[in-house]
């Protein structure tokens, strides 16, 4: 039998970051954390956050489920993961400068030229293009796991355009209203300048040709996109224009909003469309969507688009087994956070040990996301795992395999009373001019009691995240 | 060997279009086996936007036309001194790497017909012979006849029509090297027809395989051979589509219609 570690005791006392919540927890009337649990849903409701976070698809009206009971991390605790998020953001990125440039990491053999080159995310429309200060993606998303007091593991990075950040500031922003007390007793550092952070970071990229203040947009696919409230949530805080692809056009060497009063050059285009969806001269003939020239306006500095076109080749579940190997290539530093060993079913010898060990397996799709058609060994029947050893046999290169690990638990609000959920998180690191992270993030819980699967696609909930001062 | 290039293309819409946005790969970049003497694009009522040079090391400019507009003439003429250099692209600035060239796309997927040609290659002594073979291959398998094909024809369907035309010839080329595991692109170009020459179409396409050692060598299969003196680059990409010269999308309902002469001559020395 697994023990899982439980983020609020040890050695059967209570962590120091706990310490307060045992009395808030234990001296809650249940009619009171009824009327709090039914006041937080309807201020989601109103607010109107229901969308599915991470793109995973679903019922795009349905709330995703908010756990009252927050998740605590020291100062100390945050300063480690803090180090070891930047490491991995500034690595990931030189990989990004590397193999859109001279891609020394693969002339010296620390990654295969197959997982690069011929990766599908890999744009060929960027190579030799070097965006304002260097810098592929400015908003890397990882995910963590922890097993241990000490132990935290990335799943994966996100070097496109992660989403959720919006669950952040919003379960911070409700938690506040509903709670103040807790927010007097207890020494928690603020989110709320995400977005504040996030307008430095993009101002920081303009391109070459900007003079002067930077114009920013928001660009969404539009509203029927189940994270458009995300998009609108962040205009707002920023302060700059949501647009959409038919908000813009290119004249000469710039790109321009169509406004009221009339065109507005932008400088700087917070994307938040697939790289097909960018530009239909350069990718995509065939779509309307996009912005007809966008590319080449980006690629003679007119316009800076945030992700690059092509950040995608960092982020998938292949080359993820490579991010400590780039972290030692690229800054001579030992990773400070640890991959979770990862099998690849495409190479002969890890195919046979995963399909030795399916039962005791994790199995995901190399470009799968969203707890689809992944494989939970230990949580499935004999049939489930025989069929999905057909899948990957018929597939090998399409999957990756990883031990179960045993999801950390944090104190949850159930019907029963308070137990046990598995959790995650994924924090925002900002990447621009300088390196920047807020301290916290999303944390993501299994609602589901023994369930290791924390998306919202498979019943999982939000918890607010919360960083003691030191 | 000293070129001259008058290439005009001219865009007709049956009612007025709001703008257009273009995309050009129309000045070809100086290497060994060219130079560019003088070139210059005119692109009616357009206001010229930025340019660079892609990693493919194609020269690369934007156009944007201001509506309401029926008709837009993009002319291109220029001077280009040219040397044999038997195909070997040398001397050419870029950093794409060729393993990208790898890449299907939907008009190089492959198909029984293509597999069995690409045997062609097979007992091959070195990479430059069976680039050799598979050119040869191609040219024996389509017979060239304009008008059987069209611009959206894939490299599958023109070997089972077993006719087509330069683009033709080349997407099947690409196709079969690479199910070889033989980097292979499409390149754009003007072809110089002298007068006894069976060359085909002045506006023409070819392609291009990496031979290790050599690099990137050209293989014409609608001619039967490398190019040559008479070959000006302009630039490469995966396919036809993805190398065209001129990429456009106008607003509006407007239907276009399209007009083009290319003429190349060899200038008195």
């Amino acid at each position: 039998m697994t023990v899982y570690f439980n983020e609020m005791y040890q050695d059967g006392l209570v962590r120091p970051p706990y310490l307060r919540l045992e009395d808030w927890m234990k001296t809650m009337p249940s009619e009171f954390r009824q009327m709090k649990q039914a006041e937080a849903e309807a201020l989601f409701r109103r607010i109107g956050i229901t969308f599915a976070v991470y793109g995973e698809g679903g019922d795009p009206d349905r709330l995703i489920p908010f756990d009252m009971f927050p998740r605590v991390f020291t100062g100390q605790e945050w300063a480690r993961l803090e180090r070891g998020i930047k490491q991995r953001a500034r690595a990931l990125n030189a990989f990004l400068a590397d193999v859109y440039g001279r891609g020394e990491i693969v002339k010296a053999g620390r990654i295969p030229a197959r997982l690069v080159y011929q990766n599908e995310a890999y744009e060929k429309a960027v190579v030799g293009f070097v965006p304002p200060k260097g810098v592929y993606s400015h908003i890397v998303g990882i995910d963590l796991v922890r097993t241990g007091p000490d132990e935290f593991f990335v799943l994966e990075d996100n070097c496109r355009t992660p989403s959720g950040v919006s669950y952040m500031l919003e379960n911070r922003e409700i938690m506040m209203r509903m709670f103040p007390d807790l927010f007097r007793e207890n020494r928690i550092q603020p989110v709320d300048s995400y977005s504040d952070r996030l307008r430095r970071t993009l101002a920081s990229v303009a391109p070459m040709k900007c003079k002067g203040d930077p114009c920013i947009v928001i660009l969404t696919p539009g509203h029927f996109n189940s994270a458009y409230y995300e998009h609108s949530f962040l205009a707002d805080l920023m302060g700059v224009e949501l647009v959409e692809g038919q908000d813009l056009f290119v004249e000469g060497e710039f790109v321009y909003m169509r406004t009221t009063e009339g065109p507005r050059r932008v400088d700087v285009i917070y994307r938040r469309i697939d790289d097909a969806f960018i530009d239909p001269l350069c990718f995509r003939p065939d779509s309307m969507l996009g912005v007809p020239g966008l590319m080449d306006v980006y690629r003679s500095g007119g316009v800076s688009i945030c992700s690059a076109p092509g950040a995608g080749v960092a982020d998938d579940k292949a080359v993820y087994t490579f991010v400590p190997e780039m972290v030692r290539f690229y800054l001579g530093e030992e990773p400070i956070l640890q991959n979770v060993p990862t099998w690849q079913c495409g190479k002969a010898d890890d195919l046979k040990y995963v399909l030795e060990k399916l039962p005791e397996l994790v199995v995901k799709e190399v470009h799968g996301s969203g707890g689809y058609g992944m494989l939970v060994g230990p949580k499935s029947t004999a049939e489930q795992i025989e069929s999905f050893r057909v899948k990957i046999l018929k597939d090998p290169g399409n999957y990756i395999a990883q031990p179960t690990l045993a999801l950390s638990t944090t104190p949850t609000f159930v019907a029963e009373g308070i137990a046990p959920r598995h959790v995650d998180l994924r924090p925002y690191c900002l990447v621009g001019e300088q390196i920047d992270l807020v301290p916290g993030g999303l944390t993501r819980v299994a609602l589901k009691e023994g369930s290791l699967v924390v998306n919202s696609s498979q019943g999982g909930g939000v918890k607010d995240t919360w960083v003691l001062a030191e | 060997m000293r070129l001259t290039v008058d290439h005009v293309t001219r865009y007709t819409y049956d009612q007025p279009v709001r703008g257009v946005v273009q995309s050009h790969r129309l000045t070809p970049s100086s290497f060994e086996g060219q130079t560019v003497l003088d070139w210059r694009i005119d692109v009616s009522d357009g206001l010229a936007g930025g340019q660079f040079r892609c990693g493919a090391g194609d020269r690369i400019q934007s156009w944007s036309v201001q509506g309401p507009v029926t008709e837009i003439t993009v002319r291109v003429r220029g001077t280009v001194e040219t040397t044999d250099t038997a195909g070997v692209l040398k001397g050419h600035r870029e950093t794409v790497k060729p393993a990208l060239y790898l890449r299907d796309t939907p008009a190089t997927q492959m198909d029984g017909a293509l597999e069995t040609l690409s045997a062609a290659a097979e007992g091959s002594a070195n990479p430059l012979e069976a680039a050799h073979r598979l050119a040869a291959a191609v040219a024996d398998a389509i017979a060239y006849r304009p008008g059987t094909t069209a611009a959206h024809t894939t490299a599958a369907e023109a070997l089972a029509l077993g006719e087509g035309v330069c683009q033709d010839h080349a997407h099947v080329l690409i196709a079969i090297a690479r199910h070889r595991e033989i980097p292979a692109r499409y390149v754009a170009g003007y072809l110089f027809a002298d007068a006894e020459g069976r060359a085909h179409e002045a506006a023409h396409a070819w392609a291009e395989l990496w031979v290790p050692g050599l690099g990137w060598v050209g293989f014409d299969p609608a001619n039967r051979c490398c190019p040559d003196a008479r070959y000006i680059r302009l630039g490469s990409g995966f396919d036809a589509q993805d190398a065209a010269p001129i990429k456009g999308i106008a607003r509006g309902p407007g239907q276009e219609k399209l007009d083009v002469t290319v003429a190349v001559l060899a200038a008195q020395q």
